[in-house]
């Protein structure tokens, strides 16, 4: 049944201009000066087409007190990002192996418990998260994020995985032992190359939400030290509240959208295989 | 990797049956072993501080007076309860949740009939739908609260031919307005995750049924009500879930768009705004505790609603 009638193809284009023209009109307003939003500029494209929002952000410009903290806030976004996806991905490879392959005691309430933290309203833990990380000296730190990041990236992760590692083929373990490999050959050239793709999923999935996370962000930290984007784009309002620099807030969101775009561009297949693999009969 | 030791005393229960071998008690152990690291860490980082919530929410605490605190009982939750503040919030939220799920289902499974039935470019398009997905919520909220802008945005000069669209439209101005611009950015940003779910559970259909109740001469509506949304309900149920809650802890659209001007204030927002801005542990810790039970009680709403074991969806036994 499956034939590209009109309406596919209408679809198709609702579909394109649906996704791509809020990503256009950002990258069209990043090109505009700040001159020209302040007046106001309600034409889709800028008037008059400059790189000088680039050059203030990335410090390409003698005055450097804007691109200091957006860049301070990008290596932070980072290091933390990657660092709690590196954490999350090893402790839920673990579980994921048990929970696929083990029969073990508790495995269900596993599950549940890493259910109804995904479902967790995150917002509802800063409050006391605040209160202890300033007891334990965790607040305005890099660790301060990557702990809650890493665990709350735990259940997607877990979740992916053993539905990943549900479908590998482990026989194929022995069957190489048999052959006359070792253990540790079986596990290497075997088990791992069939694993990998479903490691690098749950690596990705978790990669983005660290990327996305905002509350945590905004409540956990104060200064630069470990502000990552999203919360350093909610404080940079310049100096007139009810004038934001539009084209500055436009330029830095074109920046930290553009891992987003390289990684989906390369992983598209892998990521909507993870997304969907705990949600069907698989 | 893992240090932590599970206590002895559990793994060596005294042999139930007969089946428990010594191979079933070593993998009965290594399993713990294994998700010890990721159990431990989930309840270090969410069990902990939520029964320290618990505990702060019976006291009037403010950290700027740490050591005026007080134990009030119930008092907390009397006040927040008796606060139209709360309600308001609370029925904000609620909208937005109803709305943007709703909103989304039906674009969503449009989209997902789309991309289920194309033969061409369907790499191009799944690039396109995730980037929605994956690009940042506040770069979202930033980019729709500049298309709403009115001086900087296009929507009342492209949409001016629409009744209730002007050229002077002032999108924040007042509450409708400001929640309707809340809720697009919100709509754009989650679609393409309720479209992949659904396309999943639509590939799951085989297209022999489909085709057969066509033989049968079903029409096009019933072919769509009686055959193939019946036999999707587990990846309905999954997307709604997963998108409802999310719905409900709406934070960064409306702290960037609004900043909860225009009572667009959600329930997050409140709780946020009690703990972080005015360090009000004690009241804050309250409304988190009121969070976490809405949100409990929403999903066994949608579990009960949808009458669909998780564990069956997931084929988990």
């Amino acid at each position: 049944m499956k034939k590209s009638t009109v309406g596919t193809w209408i679809g198709f284009i609702v579909i394109m201009i649906w996704c791509l023209l809020p990503v256009a009109w950002i990258v069209s307003l990043s090109f505009k000066s700040l001159a020209e939003t302040t007046v106001g500029s309600p034409q889709f494209l800028p008037k008059d087409p400059t790189l000088e929002n680039y050059k203030v952000l990335l410090g390409m410009t003698p005055d450097k007190s804007s691109s200091q903290d957006f860049l301070a806030s990008l290596r932070n976004s980072f290091g933390i990002a990657l660092i709690a996806t590196f954490l999350a991905v090893v402790m839920a490879t673990l579980a994921a192996y048990a929970i696929a392959r083990l029969e073990f005691k508790g495995k269900r309430l596993v599950l549940s418990m890493a259910l109804a933290i995904a479902m967790f309203p995150v917002v509802a833990l800063v409050g006391p998260l605040f209160d202890m990380w300033r007891t334990l000296h965790l607040f305005n730190t890099w660790p301060g994020l990557i702990i809650p990041y890493m665990t709350f990236t735990l259940p997607l992760a877990i979740w992916t995985l053993s539905a990943f590692f549900r479908e590998i083929p482990w026989e194929m373990e022995q069957a190489a032992q048999v052959d006359g490999a070792t253990s540790w050959q079986a596990f290497r050239k075997v088990i791992v190359p069939l694993a990998a793709p479903g490691v690098f999923t749950a690596a990705i999935l978790t990669f983005f939400f660290a990327w996305n996370e905002f509350v945590l962000a905004l409540s956990l930290t104060s200064t630069t030290a470990s502000r990552t984007v999203p919360a350093q784009m909610s404080f940079f309002v310049g100096p007139d509240p009810f004038n934001p620099p539009y084209s500055q807030l436009a330029t830095a969101s074109v920046i930290v959208t553009i891992p987003v775009v390289i990684i989906v561009l390369l992983f598209q297949r892998k990521i909507v295989a993870g997304l969907t693999s705990g949600a069907v009969k698989g | 990797m893992t240090t932590t030791v599970i206590p002895e005393g559990k793994l060596t229960s005294p042999p139930q049956k007969h089946v428990n071998s010594d191979r079933l008690v070593a993998e009965n152990r290594l399993g713990r072993r294994l998700v010890a690291p990721a159990v431990i860490m989930m309840l270090l980082v969410t069990a902990y501080p939520m029964i320290q919530a618990l505990y702060l929410s019976l006291y009037r605490y403010r950290l700027t007076a740490p050591d005026d605190k007080t134990f009030v009982g119930l008092g907390n939750y009397a006040t927040i309860l008796t606060d139209s503040l709360f309600w308001k919030d609370t029925l904000n939220t609620v909208i937005i949740m109803v709305v943007t799920v709703a909103v989304e289902l039906v674009i969503g499974f449009a989209f997902a009939m789309v991309m289920h039935r194309i033969i061409f470019a369907r790499g191009l398009m799944r690039t396109s739908i995730l980037i929605p997905y994956g690009i940042i919520t506040v770069v979202s909220a930033f980019a729709w609260q500049f298309i709403f802008s009115i001086n900087n945005g296009w929507v009342n000069s492209w949409f001016d031919w629409l009744p209730g669209i002007s050229a002077t439209t002032n999108w924040y101005g007042d509450h409708w307005h400001a929640m309707f611009a809340i809720m697009v950015s919100e709509i754009w940003k989650t679609t393409p995750f309720m479209a992949l779910l659904l396309l999943a559970g639509l590939s799951q259909i085989s297209e022999d049924m489909i085709e057969a109740a066509k033989v049968d001469g079903a029409t096009a509506t019933q072919r769509l009500f009686k055959v193939i949304l019946p036999n999707m309900k587990a990846a309905i149920m999954v997307a709604v879930l997963f998108r409802a809650l999310d719905a409900f802890r709406i934070f960064d659209n409306i702290f960037i768009m609004t900043r909860g001007a225009q009572n667009t204030e959600s329930s997050s927002f409140l709780s946020y705004r009690q703990s972080i801005e005015q360090m009000q542990l004690g009241l804050g810790s309250a409304l988190s505790v009121l969070l976490f039970l809405t949100v409990l009680l929403l999903a066994w709403l949608i579990v009960k609603t949808f009458r669909v074991d998780l564990s069956t969806a997931r084929g988990e036994g």
